[in-house]
Order: structure tokens, then C-alpha cells, then sequence
């Protein structure tokens, strides 16, 4: 249904007036153009397209845009604040946690919103958690190692 | 002197803005591109420009798939023209700017198009100094520079920048002198791991993709796909899809499209069109291919003959004949092939994900009947290729599209359309029959292999009688190969035909040894005297603390080896395999690799663990799904690849060879996988995998067989 659709995103609030049944993927790729979340597989199966939602992490492909109504949405874009990176975007660079770099919004947008929640876990604990994000350049271990370093400096951060 | 295609000297100078345009080239560079008919450009404008900012714009067409080229030829010509690295702008993989380029695989851009990008930074490099020279009035001998400034050694307050020396200045200047490479004892840039120079821009989300591009007008499009491949098309009704608000039908031979505004709403009307399909018999599938194979590929290569095969047989004191097999594996880049296509003023552009873009506009041309210089491709960055991006389908379909519709189109495909025209890496089989003497060196190698091609297959180990043989290679540029006997199309994947050959090749080597009672590495050395290979792997086994030991010892310690693009890899795997699931789990993998100098280590090191990581799909899951030319596989549910809980700890070690050039980074290492794997599993549990990929099921009814047999033979 096409309807006025008002929420938070990346700290600015937004009013759109779409079909609310769209997925939110293509609401942010298309019209609001911000292509840093990315479509890996349509089904949330590779998590390419994760973004948090009212302080979760979601898959956006699948992920109606209705749902989404006064909410708080951040993106890949709204995780480096006044120019300055999130610890965990740095932590990557640092660590060399990406090749190719398309799965990497999904990544830190899903070790974000986990890092929140736990601020210092397990190895094994990231690697749990990290299991449903798909790479295939195969990064694995930095990316584990990246997220093992940012997670003792989330202090300050939200 | 000669242009490269596609770039005028008009357009240079454009390029150039008010840098310097000199021209020397004495001594002419000729760089052999890997097609024939093409030679790298001569002259190092093509491939560089200083601007009179001091800024250095580099035009290369190789493309950034995540290897980290963005970053190693910045690297060089940082090195070679002698200034920083954060002056340097990378221009990749643009038709109408870079200089002509086949492709970005078989690990050749820092091998191959490396020392022409570094040749020409040093005659620049040559021209600035002279320039340099004539305008303080003092010899280029007294002169250093440092950071794109040339300053006089005597007198450093004397000093002219890159830039300054550029100003206004439009020279055509002779050098007569050759232009000499950095000796790596010099390195300033090259031999070191600076920050990516992707890396800010992928952490961030700003790294455009193909499918990130936004022109104004564009469409979305969605094709009209067959159910399975060889389908044709009998009937068509499009009139429900024609009915939603928005759409754009496009029918055009055998190319069926809906365009949108919003690509969901394209994806919509496709789903409304009603299509009859006329369906191919299918004959086979991932069980029945293996027969098949050997079968139907019947153009034969023998590729090595050597010694006497009858004689050798018969006098080998054990013989030894294995089959292996491995099935279909896709590329499954997480990035979905993608393009944009805009043509204006009979001007055709094209962003497009793909390995390719020479090949891509030369091919756009053709079928759009334009021009090759009225067809520009723009190559973003790529999230991923392995080889599956040398197909650039979607690029065309994007083309076409928008020379029907006369707007910019979009075509990315889904995943399902990824994995239904993916160029598989295709399903092969390996049969060897080998002997050892008394002493237990290896006396005969009679080896065939079928639709894998021939990377890889030629030995390394000093076996007095040999015979090589492949046939129905592949279909894409082997002699062994006229007719395909795949159900689906094939293509190059991450180092195409040697992650089989590798696995066959060494997975009987270890077999051997372990027949002989002998510990692997101690019997590879024994058999192969290239200095390269036994010292990588004795770096291997020092690094992962190999200690001797007769084959299977219970430990689970693989051992595999081979070379790859001129690159020599060792590598060494610790796994613990459950005796009654079958599970495997891979402890640890260490690698050791002689790839000649080394532009960048860290990123040397990340291909190695990310070739290593990869390899375990095809080793330990990946295997398409098919029946006839029916893709079963849609998604990453069914076909699994690599995951984070079993990606092990992988460490690289580089093995020092400043005396040979670069060599080729991106594929080597993934070639050894599937036998240390298999290797590390028989050692396990002396069970020998002959299949890829070795699934938990696989690796338990081959227990159970083992087991079965033991009991057997203690009845009898």
C-alpha cells in the first residue's frame, strides 16, 4: 500500500511516501541511494544487506519497509560519526578484514549491533555470531581477528 | 610512436591538464599482452600522467576484485617514479583511459603487466630528471629526488617538484638512456604492506559497485529466464505483466524484459508473464557426469611423454592406479554479476562488474553495431570474481536493453540467475597409474585427465618415465577441447584445472609414500631435486612443525605442493576427523610460498588465507546440484559455501627469492588445498578420499567401507 512512511535514518528523520510492502533494501538502494548495504542473495541468507533497526541487526532484503515506521534505521553510511571512524571500521582496516569489500557493510553493520550487546565476548562467541554472515574471499580469521580488537573499545561509542 | 587504443593523444593531453607530456621511449618496451595480436603500449603516457599539481594519475586495465591491485601497481609507481604513495590517483579498468589490457586472471597482473606499469614509471621518472637537469643547469648525476621533488645533492635548497617541472609544459623530449628497475635492495614502497588504498572507502560504504551506480532515467531490468539450459521458448503471455502501472515491456528475439523504475516492481511483472517452454532431455547428473565425462571426451592432448611406459610397468616393484573425481563447483562471488548501460549521442557507456572490460566493449560493439571507441566500459570495483567474471553476460543484456529502450538500464542479476549462468568450474576425473622401485622412487606416471584442462597437470617430481595426457580439456582456450561434454556452460575459476590436477597429483604421491612406509615430505623430497621446491617445503614443515612420520600416523598431518603461475606453495594441514559422523574439522593449515619478490607482503598473505579458505569449499562442500541442464542449487542454502565456524587458522609464510621477479599471488595456494585436506585425512584415519568435495557423508561411508574390509579380512 502506498502510504506517507516516516523514521529515523542514520540520526535524521525521514518521510517517504512508497508502497510499504517494498523491501527495505531497495528503498535505501534506489530513491534514498545509499548503496552501501548490498543484495547477496534476496533471502537473508548472507546478511550482505544488514542494517540495525531500533538497536537490532536486520536483514534488509527481507525486510518490508512498513516494518520499519517510526523507527531508528543505520546503515554501512551512518556508522563513521563527524568524519570519524566507529573503532570496528578501523579495526578492519587495521586487521585487513576485507578483499573485495562487498560483504563488508553486512559485516560491520551485524559485529556492530553485537558488539553493543556484548561488549566483550568470546572468541567462539563472535564466531557464533558472525556464522550467518557469508564471505567468499575468505577473510574469515581477520575479520574475527578485527572484531576480537574493536570490542574492548566500544567504550563511549554507541 | 604508437598510441594504445583507445586513447588519442588529443585525449592525453585533455588527461593531462597542464602536466608534462614527454615523450621518450627509446628502447621500446615490448610487453607481450596474452593475446598476441595486442602488445602493451610502448609509450609511458599511456600509462601514467603527472599533473602539474604533483599529482600521478595512474591508467591501468586491470580491475580491483579484492586481490588488492588497486594498491601493489600504485605501489610501483610509487616506487619507481620516486614518489608517495598518497600522490598517487588509480584509474582501473576504463576502456576509453586505460591502456588495452585482456583481462584480470591466471594471477598475471603483478607478473605480466607489472613490469611494463614499472618500466614506465622509470622512464618518467628518467624524463623528469633530465627536464630536472636542464632547468637548474646541473647535471641529472648531482641531482636526487625524493617525494616527486628533485633537488641538487650539493645544494638541496635547490629544488624543483614533479609538478613545477610539469607547469605549462608540454614537452616532447628524447631520453637516450635506458630507464633502469629498482633493485629490491632500494625498495622504499614496493616490499612493504601500506594501507589498502580501497580500504576507507569499503568500511564505509562509499566503494561503488556496478549495481551502486545511479544516472538519471535509469531502469531497473528483469529478463525472462529459461527453466532449465537448452529450454526453448514455444509461447508467450505478457499481457498481465503489461497491465501494472510503470512497466516497459521489451521483447526482442529471444531477449524478454520488463524495465521499472523500482526493481522490485520489474521483478513483479516478470513473475506475471506466462511462458511455455519446449525442455531438453536431460541425461545427467552429478552422480552419472563422472562416466559420462570419460566417455565423451574423446579429443585427446598428450601433453609430456618420457622414458618407457611398458618397460617401467613392468619393472615397478608396486604399481599404483587410482581415480579421482571432482563435480561442479560455481564461482558464487557474494556480488551478483551487475551493469549499467547508458548510450548517448551514439556513445555507448557500460559500468559493469567484470573481469574483462576490453573483451566486454570489443563484444558490446559488435552486437550494438557500433564502434569500438563509441563504446566505453567503466569497471567499479568488483565484489569478487575467481575467474566467473570473464563472463560478462549482464553487461551486454544491460546494453542491448538500452539501445531498445533508449534509456540507462540496470541488469543485476539475482542470485538464482547468478548460479543458473555461472561457468562452472567443470566436474573432471583424474585417472593415474603410477609405480615406484625398490628404492622408493617413483619409476613410472601415466596420468589422464578428463575436462579439467592442463594447468597443473605436468609433474614436478623426477620420474624417469612419464606420460601426460588430457582430454576434453575445457572450453575455453584448450586444444583438447572442440566439442564440451557439460551440460551447462564452463569457464576459468580460481586457478582453473590445477585445484584438480594438484589434488589427484599429490593425493598419489602420498599414497606412494605411504605404501613405502616412508614419511611424506621425506619422500617427495627424495623424488624431486628443484632447489625452489625443496626449499618451500622445508619452510612448510618448519613453520607447522612437521615432524617424520609413515603415513597414516593417526595425527592428521597433510602435506601437498605444487606450482602455480610461476609461483612454487607448500602447504601443511593439522585435521580431526570424527570416526563415526564422518565430520572433519580442519585444525590449522600453514603455507609457505616462493613467489618471487614480493610488492606488498601483507597482501600477499591475505591471498594465500583467502585462497586456502576458498579451497575448502571445493574440497569439503561445494558441488552443484543438477539434472541435465536443470541448476538445482538457487541460493547459499543448498549449496554451502566456506563459514566462519569452520575457517581455520591459516598461516602464510613467504619464502625470500629477491632474485626472481614477481611472480603470481592470486591462485597458487588455493591449488594445494584438496590434497593436503585428503592427505591430513588419510593420516587421520587411513581413509583415501578419491572425491571432492569430501563431505561428512562421504568421509563416514568411507570408514564404514574401510571398517567393513578390516572385519573381512580378519574373518578370512
Amino acid at each position: 500500500m502506498k502510504r506517507e512512511i516516516q523514521f529515523i535514518l542514520n540520526g535524521k528523520p525521514i518521510t517517504l511516501d512508497a508502497d510499504d510492502e517494498r523491501a527495505l533494501l531497495w528503498v535505501l538502494r534506489t530513491e534514498l541511494e545509499l548503496t552501501g548495504s548490498k543484495y547477496g542473495c534476496g533471502e537473508g541468507i548472507c546478511g550482505a544487506c544488514t542494517v540495525m533497526v531500533d538497536a537490532k541487526a536486520v536483514r534488509s532484503c527481507t525486510t518490508k519497509l512498513k516494518t520499519v515506521a517510526g523507527k531508528e534505521v543505520v546503515t554501512i553510511e551512518g556508522l563513521a560519526r563527524n568524519g570519524k571512524l566507529h573503532p570496528l571500521q578501523q579495526a578492519f582496516i587495521d586487521h585487513g578484514a576485507l578483499q573485495c569489500g562487498y560483504c563488508t557493510s553486512g559485516m560491520l553493520m551485524d559485529a556492530y549491533v553485537f558488539l553493543r550487546e556484548h561488549p566483550k565476548p568470546s572468541r567462539d562467541a563472535i564466531v557464533a555470531h558472525m556464522e550467518r554472515n557469508l564471505c567468499r574471499c575468505g577473510a574469515h580469521q581477520r575479520v574475527i581477528d578485527a572484531i576480537e580488537a574493536a570490542s574492548g573499545q566500544m567504550e563511549g561509542q554507541s | 610512436m604508437s598510441t594504445p587504443e583507445g586513447i588519442s593523444r588529443r585525449t592525453l593531453f585533455k588527461l593531462a591538464g597542464g602536466g608534462i607530456v614527454i615523450f621518450i621511449g627509446l628502447e621500446p618496451l615490448i610487453v607481450r599482452a596474452q593475446d598476441a595480436r595486442r602488445l602493451y603500449p610502448e609509450d609511458f603516457n599511456a600509462y601514467l600522467i603527472v599533473g602539474d599539481n604533483g599529482r600521478v594519475t595512474v591508467f591501468s586495465g586491470k580491475i580491483e576484485m579484492g586481490q588488492g591491485v588497486l594498491t601493489s601497481q600504485a605501489q610501483m609507481v610509487a616506487e619507481e617514479l620516486d614518489v608517495e604513495l598518497a600522490a598517487i590517483d588509480m584509474v582501473l579498468g576504463d576502456t576509453d583511459k586505460c591502456p588495452w589490457d585482456m583481462g584480470t586472471f591466471g594471477s598475471l597482473t603483478t607478473r605480466m603487466f607489472g613490469p611494463a606499469l614499472r618500466a614506465a614509471a622509470a622512464k618518467a621518472r628518467l624524463a623528469l630528471m633530465t627536464l630536472a637537469a636542464q632547468k637548474l643547469g646541473v647535471p641529472a648525476k648531482e641531482l636526487f629526488v625524493k617525494d616527486g621533488v628533485v633537488s641538487v645533492i650539493a645544494e638541496p635548497s635547490r629544488r624543483l617538484s614533479y609538478g613545477a617541472l610539469s607547469k605549462g609544459a608540454r614537452i616532447a623530449q628524447v631520453v637516450d638512456q635506458n630507464a633502469v628497475l629498482r633493485s629490491v635492495s632500494k625498495f622504499r614502497v614496493m616490499g612493504s604492506s601500506p594501507m589498502r588504498l580501497d580500504a576507507l572507502e569499503k568500511v564505509t560504504g562509499s566503494a561503488k559497485y556496478a549495481a551502486d551506480i545511479r544516472i538519471p532515467g535509469m531502469v531497473y531490468a528483469r529478463i525472462l529466464r529459461p527453466p532449465m539450459h537448452g529450454a526453448q521458448l514455444l509461447k508467450i503471455d505478457t499481457s498481465d505483466a503489461e497491465k501494472l502501472a510503470g512497466v516497459t515491456l521489451i521483447k526482442r528475439g529471444d531477449l524478454i524484459a520488463v524495465l521499472h523504475m523500482d526493481p522490485e516492481a520489474a521483478g513483479a511483472a516478470l513473475a506475471k508473464i506466462k511462458a511455455d517452454w519446449r525442455l531438453p532431455e536431460q541425461t545427467v547428473d552429478q552422480d552419472s557426469i563422472f562416466e559420462f565425462i570419460v566417455k565423451h571426451a574423446v579429443d585427446q592432448k598428450n601433453i609430456a611423454n618420457k622414458g618407457d611406459l611398458v618397460a617401467a610397468r613392468a619393472a615397478a616393484t608396486r604399481l599404483f592406479e587410482t581415480t579421482y573425481q571432482k563435480g561442479y563447483v560455481a564461482h558464487a562471488a557474494i556480488e551478483p554479476h551487475a551493469a549499467l548501460a547508458e548510450i548517448k549521442g551514439g556513445k555507448a557507456t557500460i559500468w559493469a562488474s567484470t573481469q574483462t572490460p576490453f573483451p566486454t566493449r570489443d563484444r558490446i560493439a559488435k552486437i550494438l553495431g557500433l564502434e569500438q571507441k563509441n563504446v566505453r566500459v567503466i569497471t567499479p570495483f568488483l565484489g569478487g570474481g575467481f575467474g566467473g567474471k570473464s563472463a560478462d553476460d549482464q553487461a551486454v543484456e544491460a546494453a542491448q536493453l538500452a539501445q531498445i529502450c533508449g534509456k540507462p538500464v540496470q541488469v543485476a542479476w539475482s542470485r538464482a540467475e547468478e548460479f543458473f549462468y555461472d561457468r562452472f568450474d567443470p566436474a573432471a576425473v583424474v585417472k593415474i597409474v603410477s609405480g615406484t622401485n625398490q628404492g622408493g622412487r617413483i619409476a613410472l606416471w601415466d596420468y589422464s585427465v578428463f575436462a579439467a584442462g592442463e594447468r597443473g597437470a605436468t609433474s614436478f617430481y623426477d620420474i624417469p618415465n612419464t606420460r601426460i595426457r588430457s582430454s576434453g580439456g575445457t572450453t575455453y582456450g584448450s586444444e583438447s577441447a572442440r566439442v564440451s561434454v557439460h551440460p551447462f556452460a564452463v569457464g576459468p575459476w580460481r586457478a582453473p584445472g590445477a585445484n584438480m590436477n594438484v589434488f589427484a597429483s599429490e593425493s598419489q604421491i602420498d599414497l606412494m609414500a605411504s605404501a613405502a612406509g616412508v614419511d611424506p615430505l621425506a619422500f617427495r623430497l627424495r623424488n624431486l631435486t628443484d632447489l625452489r621446491m625443496h626449499r618451500v617445503l622445508t619452510a612448510v614443515a618448519e613453520a607447522f612443525g612437521w615432524k617424520a612420520a609413515a603415513a597414516p600416523s593417526g595425527r592428521g598431518f597433510g602435506l601437498a605442493c605444487s606450482v602455480d603461475a610461476g609461483t612454487y606453495v607448500a602447504t601443511m594441514a593439522e585435521v580431526k576427523v570424527n570416526s563415526v559422523t564422518g565430520q572433519i574439522k580442519v585444525v590449522r593449515i600453514v603455507c609457505a610460498q616462493d613467489m618471487g619478490i614480493v610488492v606488498n607482503p601483507e597482501g600477499a598473505k591475505m591471498q594465500i588465507e583467502g585462497g586456502i579458505t576458498m579451497g575448502l569449499g571445493y574440497t569439503l562442500t561445494e558441488e552443484l546440484q543438477f539434472h541435465g541442464g536443470e541448476i538445482l542449487d538457487h541460493n547459499f542454502d543448498s549449496y554451502a559455501i566456506p563459514r566462519f565456524s569452520w575457517s581455520p587458522q591459516i598461516k602464510a609464510v613467504l619464502v625470500k627469492n629477491d632474485d626472481l621477479a614477481p611472480q603470481g599471488g592470486g591462485e597458487p595456494a588455493i591449488t594445494t588445498t584438496g590434497a593436503v585436506i585428503a592427505n591430513a585425512v588419510f593420516d587421520a584415519t587411513g581413509v583415501r578420499m578419491t572425491q571432492l568435495p569430501m563431505t561428512t557423508k562421504r568421509i563416514r561411508q568411507a570408514i564404514i567401507a574401510k571398517n567393513a574390509k578390516g572385519k573381512t579380512a580378519a574373518v578370512e
